[in-house]
């Protein structure tokens, strides 16, 4: 499909703007504007619309189809938390109305919402405290362990050592690392879940904390984490709860039951918050008593009287991570999700979401490998190495499931397991659908047997077929410039 | 149940066609774990929650004839902005990992770079970064890696709201973090010299354009300065700006960052927004994010990738550029909705009416008894300081009486200016509703 700039016609316009009420025109020095308008495109209003209706039908979302795109909880994003957010009180609110004097008043609504979510996240994990402000998962692994940070200077504590075991997101080291820690990778044992006596070998006084999801990333939840949670305990070490993967206990058990110290949440995986196409996310962050003080700036607090107010003196946080009270706008939705599901609601998210996983899992196991067999929790992780004995590969049988109307499930992660293919069906899905996604899935391994170089054309349904990755880093092209 | 769409009869079929009891689907978990399942209200209905959701959105105060900017500016955001990303094709895909069902996510992505890019007049753009704070944040971090160097220079006319997330973030991570002091409203070139000259290890200087006060500088030789020094110049920009001003490529910038809520994202009460950056072809591989790029499919036809990932998380871990996984791809679509439908002609032109405005509301507050610029000898874009005869947090609580959002009393980030108000005018603002405001802003004096 041609780019948008290449359908711009000179002169043409779009949307009209307001006309210019104002007789005398602002005059600044020729040396401070721009010698040239920006190359942007030419087009109608039209133009615009076909334009992104059309890149919008080469796209695949929750709302065309099964999706289940592993330890990404790729859950159906109800439609009335997408009404909400565009409520006039929310969505024209300026954020610096409540740091004018007396401003906290005028924007009580949305302060009401902040700590309500506070709260519930805090029955919900049980926790003590939680911060709205992280931007995303990502965003939120680094407060979290800038938080850990926080902690061990103030005990005085010489740590210089995070742990993270090797099924790992890779946003867990790469997050500990930028926070200035070094990272060691704790191997799993042969149930998948991390080796004890390793942690062992790997604890001292120099480990400030370990990062974990739970269940992990195979889909198991870890029965010793108790454990290991003390284990780290006495070293005066942090236990850090990496809460993507919280969709497969949610409502069940809490992470801070567990003896997890800190936690972030993704609002886009567990409370249905719409991924889009990439974001925005929000990963709020939560913790136990002892490290409260260091949570962001500021935190929303109640006044006797029932109204809410902003806390911005707060000496031992970890400061401002971003500018102001976190992405309202999903925070919002994910507020509204919450106040649908209710307590009853949570439940049913994670029975469903097992259940849904476990179906897939008996239903599978007889045509694909599955290093770890044992029962799991929201998602499974098959290998293709049977296939690609054969010369199917994990991505193969991806890119043949999207001519079967699927998307794929996440490929070559985790690390741990060879030709990794990581099935997350989430909740909301039907046994009708999961039983379709299971019918083609064994018509792949059928054919992988039959004819596995029939899979060197998949996909053949879409707009275009397996791009070349490697000529697109080796002579990358980023941007396409105005010939001037 | 909301949102499940299996039966209590389907879910009983699928356990006996699994040989599974229900029991048994989380008999790992130990059973003292499970013993405390959260205690919140039962659910409410669809018609409930919204109820209830209006109600809450009806406790904050919406409809004021609003002057309030400081980063954050209300725009008209033209109707089709909204239809188009309301398109759940868009909406409920996820991080474009699979291009043959992206190409629509990855086309676009790859049309912000490049429009991004076309604003800036720099060469390459990534994907998005959360928002205008946290981009400067890698921004310095960038700058860093390139330069091998752990100093960094911020000037005062930086958002102070960005200079505390600088200073969180440093101070975590040992960096040293050095602020300038200004001179009547815009960076002291000669106090950034004697920073340079302080330590040869400096990795960037950080500048914003329009600064946080709204004046508007060239920086070009804050850039060459930058350069004599062996250190990178970082600015912080209003998108909206270039419609009209001197771009920081054509100033030397080596980073570009801004805060992208301008085009075409409501205020939300703080987001979500939309960062961007932009840098030089040599930077490429240092940047942090996500990137578009174009490549051949197989069949040599034009398609769209995430390219250059061995820069980031998934694939480098611990050795990435960044942590960030997530960027704010909606919020990217928005921009480059919005940025397509004004056009070249149309951007120019919002720019223009923010900047006529502004210069009409400046020189008609003037006309009040005791108000002056503070800094009067600066030019400015659609955002500046006056000078009252009164303490402005005082004048903006008055002036909130009569519906009108005045703008930002500095003294909250400069406590010496207790009397400076910070005013911003966008192409929503009328002639009419700023005569208004001049004359309650009088009566209220």
């Amino acid at each position: 499909m041609k780019l948008i700039f290449d359908k711009s016609v000179p002169h043409r316009r779009g949307v009209s703007l307001a006309s210019n009420d104002i007789s005398a025109p602002a005059s600044l020095p020729a040396g401070l504007l721009r010698q040239a308008p920006a190359e942007l495109p030419e087009l109608s209003e039209l133009d615009v619309v076909r334009h992104f209706t059309n890149l919008s039908n080469k796209n695949f979302g929750v709302d065309t189809g099964f999706y289940p795109l592993g330890s990404c909880t790729m859950k159906y994003n109800p439609k009335i938390n997408e009404r909400v957010c565009r409520l006039s009180g929310f969505a024209e609110l300026h954020p610096l109305l409540p740091q004018l004097s007396t401003g906290e008043m005028l924007v009580q609504g949305a302060l009401a919402v902040l700590y309500d979510m506070d709260m519930l996240l805090r029955e919900i994990c049980g926790l003590a405290a939680f911060t709205m402000q992280p931007l995303a998962g990502s965003h939120g692994e680094l407060t979290g362990v800038m938080i850990m940070a926080a902690y061990h200077r103030q005990q005085g504590n010489r740590k210089d050592t995070i742990l993270i075991p090797d099924s790992a997101h890779g946003t867990n080291p790469a997050s500990a690392a930028i926070a200035g820690y070094e990272v060691q990778t704790v191997p799993s044992d042969a149930e998948g879940v991390m080796d004890i006596d390793a942690l062992g070998q790997a604890l001292g006084s120099h480990v400030a904390g370990v990062m974990l999801t739970c269940p992990n990333t195979l889909g198991i939840f870890n029965p010793k984490i108790a454990q290991i949670c003390k284990m780290v305990h006495d070293v005066d070490g942090l236990m850090y709860y990496d809460g993507a993967n919280l969709n497969a206990v949610l409502g069940k058990c809490r992470p801070g039951d567990m003896g997890f110290d800190i936690c972030h949440l993704n609002l886009h995986k567990t409370f249905a918050t719409p991924h889009g196409g990439g974001g925005p996310g929000s990963g709020p962050v939560g913790v136990c008593e002892k490290l409260e003080k260091f949570l962001p700036i500021s935190v929303v607090c109640e006044r006797e009287d029932g109204s809410f107010f902003l806390d911005y003196d707060r000496p031992d946080s970890i400061g401002y991570i971003a500018p102001f009270y976190g992405n309202f706008a999903i925070i919002l939705r994910a507020y509204t999700y919450i106040l649908m599901l209710g307590k009853a609601g949570l439940e049913r998210v994670s029975e469903n979401a097992v259940l849904n996983a476990n179906y897939i899992r008996k239903k599978l196991m007889p045509y694909f490998d599955l290093p770890y067999p044992q029962t799991c929790k929201h998602e499974c992780v098959f290998s293709a190495s049977r296939q690609a004995a054969l010369g199917v590969h994990a991505v193969d049988i991806a890119k043949g499931l999207i001519d079967r109307g699927f998307h794929p499930p996440t490929v070559y992660f985790p690390l741990i397991v060879p030709e990794a293919m990581m099935i997350e069906p989430t909740e909301t899905e039907s046994k009708e659908t999961l039983d379709e996604f299971i019918d083609a899935m064994i018509a792949l391994a059928t054919q992988a047997q039959a004819d596995p170089r029939a899979f060197q054309a998949y996909p053949t349904t879409t707009p275009v077929t397996r791009p070349d990755e490697t000529l697109a880093a080796r002579k990358p092209n980023v941007a396409t410039l105005p010939t001037s | 149940m909301p949102f499940i769409s299996n039966t209590d009869q389907q879910r009983r079929e699928m356990l006996a066609e699994i040989g599974m009891e229900a029991g048994e689907l989380f008999a790992d978990i130990p059973a003292e774990l499970l013993s405390h399942p959260p205690d919140i209200p039962e659910g409410l209905g669809e018609q409930e929650v919204l109820g209830r959701m209006r109600e809450l959105s009806e406790q904050n105060r919406t409809g004021l004839t609003g002057f309030l900017g400081g980063g954050l500016y209300d725009h008209y955001i033209p109707a089709a902005v909204d239809e188009i990303i309301g398109r759940s094709e868009f909406y409920t895909s996820y991080t474009p990992y699979q291009p043959e069902l992206s190409q629509g996510t990855l086309q676009a992505i790859y049309e912000f770079q490049s429009m991004i890019c076309r604003l800036t007049d720099m060469e390459v753009a990534n994907a998005s970064l959360y928002d205008g704070g946290t981009a400067l944040y890698e921004a310095v971090m960038m700058a860093v890696r390139i330069t091998g160097h752990q100093r960094v220079i911020v000037d005062e006319t930086v958002s102070p709201i960005y200079r505390t997330i600088l200073q969180s973030y440093t101070r975590n991570l040992g960096i040293e973090f050095v602020e300038t002091k200004s001179d009547n409203g815009l960076p002291d070139g000669e106090h950034i010299r004697e920073q340079l000259q302080a330590s040869a290890k400096t990795a960037a200087v950080v500048v914003q354009n329009p600064n946080f006060f709204g004046c508007v500088n060239d920086l070009t030789g804050l850039a060459d300065l930058a350069h004599e020094h062996g250190s990178l110049l970082i600015a912080s920009v209003y998108p909206i700006s270039l419609g009209l001003l001197k771009t920081p490529g054509q100033m030397g910038a080596d980073i570009v960052t801004g805060e992208g809520q301008s085009l075409g994202l409501p205020l939300s009460f703080g987001g979500p927004y939309l960062g961007f950056m932009a840098t030089r072809k040599k930077y490429m591989r240092k940047t942090p994010g996500r990137i578009a790029g174009q490549t051949l499919d197989k069949n040599g036809q034009p398609s769209f990738v995430l390219t250059l990932q061995a820069r980031e998380q998934h694939i480098r871990r611990e050795k990435a550029m960044s942590n960030i996984c997530t960027n704010q791809g909606l919020c990217a679509l928005t921009a480059t909705v919005y940025m397509s439908l004004l056009g070249k002609a149309g951007f120019g032109q919002v720019a223009q009416l923010c900047a006529d405005k502004a210069w009409y509301a400046q020189r008609r507050l003037l006309e009040i008894p005791g108000v002056k610029l503070t800094f009067p000898t600066r030019w400015y874009f659609n955002e500046f300081v006056l000078d009252l005869p009164n303490h402005a947090d005082r004048v903006v609580r008055r002036l909130l009486q009569e519906s009108v959002a005045a703008g930002f009393p500095l003294v909250r980030y400069y406590p010496k200016m207790e009397n400076a108000l910070m005013v911003a005018i966008t192409e929503k603002r009328t002639k009419k509703e700023i005569d208004m405001f001049a004359h309650v802003l009088e009566a209220s004096l």
